[in-house]
């Protein structure tokens, strides 16, 4: 049986609120490819709606404008690459503090970065002032043993 | 979200039944901010058993309720709080000040009625 395999998605859609759902949900979809435990898929879905919730309200403000996101598999990793066209990140180290948030008239907690830093494995920002934010973040899935075991048995 | 308010006890029971992110935050946020402006109640117990979904946006809901909720004096704890849901609430440090607590804990007859 083939447990190695590379594979691809890409997804557009508005910056509208009641899509942060449907992104998290469908990567989580692409991401059950893997076979992840349902830990896994649950530090996947919430760390998507992190970075999708951040490209509304700081990336757009609000207004409209198309939220991208490209999703790759390998053998035992995901690699989930979120960016907007929105206004940037003049600081990122600052964005990337715990409980700092720029937006605390919106009772926002400031956890977005830290949460998405502790549920991947790897965080990457780029940011250019009056252009866009891209999010890439990674997370190792472990193989999954019973792959080898139905190897045995056939 | 369905909204059980017990007099005798001035417990105010909230509990949660969609996702929680940034989008459904703002309906569940003027719902709770009105129960509790009506009740004024002595504790507010939020019922985590249908929620299978939460991200960062449900501190920032949490801990909103509960500034108002203490403003009047009230306490709160948090109830059926999944792996998962718990994980983010354990980063953010909230548990020190809103507990989760097990349902027998606060479980009086009446309260075991209203879930």
């Amino acid at each position: 049986m083939k447990n190695v395999y590379e594979n691809e998605m890409k997804l557009e859609f508005s910056s509208k609120s009641n899509n942060e759902s449907f992104a998290r949900i469908t990567v989580a979809a692409f991401a059950t490819q893997l076979d992840p435990t349902v830990e896994e898929l649950a530090d996947i879905k919430t760390a998507v709606s992190e970075a999708v919730t951040n490209c509304i309200i700081h990336g757009y403000e609000d207004k409209e404008g198309i939220i991208k996101i490209e999703c790759r598999l390998f053998a035992n990793s995901i690699e989930i690459e979120i960016s907007d066209n929105g206004k940037g990140i003049e600081d990122i180290e600052k964005a990337r503090q715990a409980l700092y948030t720029s937006k605390s008239d919106l009772e926002r907690s400031g956890m977005g970065f830290t949460i998405m830093e502790s549920f991947m494995d790897e965080v990457k920002v780029e940011s250019v002032v009056g252009i866009g934010t891209k999010v890439t973040m990674k997370k190792m899935i472990k193989v999954n043993n019973e792959i080898e075991v139905n190897e045995v048995k056939l | 979200m369905k909204v059980d308010y017990i007099k005798e006890d001035k417990l105010l029971v909230l509990k949660i039944t969609e996702e929680i992110d940034h989008h459904s935050c703002e309906k569940i946020k003027k719902r709770s901010d009105y129960e509790i402006e009506v009740h004024i109640p002595k504790k507010v117990i939020f019922d985590f058993s249908n929620v299978n979904f939460m991200d960062s946006s449900g501190i920032g809901m949490i801990i909103g309720r509960y500034k108002l909720t203490s403003m009047f004096g009230g306490k709160m704890s948090l109830i059926n709080v999944k792996p998962a849901i718990k994980k983010v609430f354990e980063m953010s440090g909230i548990l020190k000040l809103i507990p989760i607590e097990e349902t027998e804990q606060i479980g009086g007859t009446e309260f075991e009625k209203c879930i």
